[in-house]
C-alpha cells in the first residue's frame, strides 16, 4: 500500500516534470519547423543555383527540388507551432508572438507559399528560363512572411 | 565686486541662450537652384521608390497599389519614443498637396515644416540632405501623380524632454554632415553606389550604430545595430563582417534570398520590395559600394 502510494507519487511527480519541461521548451516543435525550413532552403538552393548559372540545369533535379517543396507545403503547422513557443518566451527560435495573435493570417501566409510551390512545380522541367519568375514569386512568399512574424536574426 | 559679477553672468547667460537659440532656430532651405528646372516625374518614380518613402508612409497594412497611398500611420518605436509616420499624401488637408516645391526641398533636405519646426530625425534627412536638386525637382512633380488621401496624421508619442522640438535643432548641429561618411575611388559605379546607400536609401539609419543622442555612429559606418523594435541585430554590411560576393549581394536585393537560400525579413522585405524595382545597375552599384568599403 505505502510502496503503492510512493509510486504513484514518484509516476505523479514525473509526470508533472515531463509536462512542464515540454511546456518549456519545446525543443521537439522547434526542431521540427526549423528542419521544414532548412528543407525548403536546401531545395530553394538547386533550384536558385541553377537560376543564376552557378550549377548547370537538370530537368529531374529541379523537378525533385520543386517536388520536395510541393511535399513540405503540405505538412500540417499547427501541431508545429504550440502556443508560447515564441520568441518572448525562448531564445532559440525568432517566430513573434503575432503569429499567435494573427493566426488566420499566419495560416494563409503559409498556403501561399504552398501555391507558389506548386507553380514551381509545374514549371521546373520545362527549361532554366522558367525557373526565374517562379523562383521571384516563391520568395515574394517568403519574405511576405517573414516581414511580419519573424524577428530579426541576433 | 560681487554685485557687479552676477549681472556680467547674467548678460553671458543670456548671450548664450540667445545664441542658442539662434542657432537652434528651424531655417528653410534656399529654394532658389530649384527655380526654373524642368521637371520629369518619371525620373521621380525612380528617386522615390530607391528613397523608400511609401515603405514608411503607406498604411501599416498596404499591399501592392495601395502602397502608393502616403496616408501614414505606420508606428516606429525608438529609444525616444514612438513616431508615428504622417500623411504625406497630396492632399492639400491631410497631406502635403498645399506645399511649395520650396516646402518639400526643406522638409527632405532640411528636416524642417513649412510652419518653421524640426521634424525629429527618424525621418532620414540626415541621409536624404545628400540629395541631388534635380532629383529633388524631379520627385516633387512625381509625387503630383499620387493618390490623394484624407486620413489625418496623428502626433507622435514622445515624452519630455524628447517632445521639445528645439531641441531637435542641437541634434542637427551635431549630427547633420554635408560630407559623405567614407571616401571611396570615384568610379560612375562607386558614385552611384555611395548615392544609393548613404542618400536615397539611406542604409545607414539601420545599419549604422547610433551614439546616446540618436546620433549616426561614422568611426562604425554600416557597422551593424540593435534593432530599434526590440529583440535582435541589423548586420553589419562591412566587407569584414559581410562576406557575401558582389552577385550575391545583387540577388538578395532582387529576390530576398541570402546565398543560403534563407529569405530576408523585417523591414529589410520593403528594402528588397523597392530595390528589385530598380535598374540591376543600380543593384550591382550597391555592391560595388559596399565591396569598398574602407
Amino acid at each position: 500500500m505505502k510502496k503503492n502510494l510512493a509510486f504513484a507519487i514518484a509516476f505523479t511527480a514525473l509526470g508533472c516534470g515531463t509536462a512542464a519541461m515540454a511546456q518549456d521548451d519545446f525543443s521537439a516543435e522547434l526542431k521540427a519547423r526549423q528542419g521544414q525550413f532548412r528543407i525548403m532552403a536546401i531545395n530553394l538552393g538547386i533550384l536558385g543555383g541553377m537560376a543564376q548559372g552557378k550549377m548547370d540545369y537538370n530537368a529531374d533535379a529541379a523537378q525533385a527540388a520543386a517536388d520536395t517543396l510541393v511535399a513540405v507545403s503540405m505538412i500540417q503547422q499547427g501541431p508545429m507551432w504550440p502556443a508560447g513557443s515564441d520568441n518572448m518566451a525562448l531564445d532559440s527560435t525568432r517566430a513573434q508572438p503575432n503569429i499567435w495573435d494573427a493566426n488566420d493570417d499566419f495560416l494563409s501566409k503559409w498556403s501561399d507559399f504552398g501555391t507558389a510551390a506548386q507553380a514551381i512545380q509545374a514549371a521546373a522541367a520545362g527549361g532554366v528560363e522558367g525557373l526565374g519568375p517562379v523562383m521571384g514569386q516563391v520568395g515574394g512568399t517568403c519574405k511576405a512572411c517573414h516581414d511580419t512574424y519573424r524577428a530579426p536574426a541576433n | 565686486m560681487q554685485r557687479g559679477l552676477i549681472p556680467g553672468v547674467l548678460v553671458l547667460a543670456v548671450a548664450a541662450a540667445a545664441v542658442g537659440v539662434f542657432v537652434t532656430r528651424a531655417t528653410p532651405i534656399d529654394s532658389s537652384p530649384l527655380a526654373g528646372r524642368d521637371s520629369d516625374p518619371a525620373k521621380g518614380e525612380t528617386v522615390f521608390i530607391a528613397s523608400g518613402c511609401a515603405s514608411c508612409h503607406a498604411a501599416p497594412d498596404a499591399e501592392g497599389d495601395a502602397k502608393l497611398i502616403l496616408a501614414g500611420g505606420q508606428r516606429f518605436p525608438s529609444d525616444f519614443g514612438t513616431f508615428i509616420a504622417p500623411n504625406i499624401s497630396p492632399d492639400p488637408e491631410a497631406g502635403i498637396g498645399a506645399w511649395t516645391l520650396g516646402d518639400f526641398a526643406s522638409a527632405v533636405k532640411k528636416g524642417v515644416s513649412p510652419d518653421g519646426q524640426h521634424y525629429y530625425p527618424a525621418f532620414p534627412y540626415g541621409s536624404y540632405l545628400h540629395m541631388d536638386d534635380q532629383d529633388v525637382v524631379d520627385l516633387w512633380a512625381y509625387w503630383q501623380t499620387l493618390p490623394r488621401d484624407a486620413t489625418p496624421s496623428q502626433p507622435h508619442e514622445v515624452g519630455f524632454p524628447f517632445n521639445i522640438r528645439r531641441s531637435v535643432g542641437v541634434w542637427k548641429l551635431l549630427y547633420l554632415k554635408d560630407d559623405w561618411a567614407v571616401q571611396i575611388a570615384d568610379t560612375p559605379e562607386l558614385e552611384r553606389g555611395q548615392y544609393l546607400v548613404e542618400a536615397l536609401a539611406h542604409c545607414g539609419e539601420c545599419h549604422t550604430p547610433r551614439d546616446a543622442l540618436g546620433g549616426m555612429n561614422r568611426a562604425n559606418w554600416l557597422g551593424g545595430a540593435p534593432n530599434p523594435t526590440g529583440r535582435g541585430m541589423i548586420p553589419s554590411l562591412r566587407p569584414a563582417d559581410l562576406t557575401w560576393g558582389p552577385t550575391e549581394i545583387v540577388y538578395y536585393l532582387e529576390t530576398g534570398f541570402t546565398p543560403d537560400f534563407d529569405s530576408a525579413g523585417g523591414h529589410m522585405v520593403a528594402v528588397i520590395e523597392n530595390f528589385a524595382k530598380l535598374p540591376a545597375s543600380d543593384r550591382e552599384a550597391v555592391a560595388a559600394y559596399l565591396k569598398a568599403l574602407p
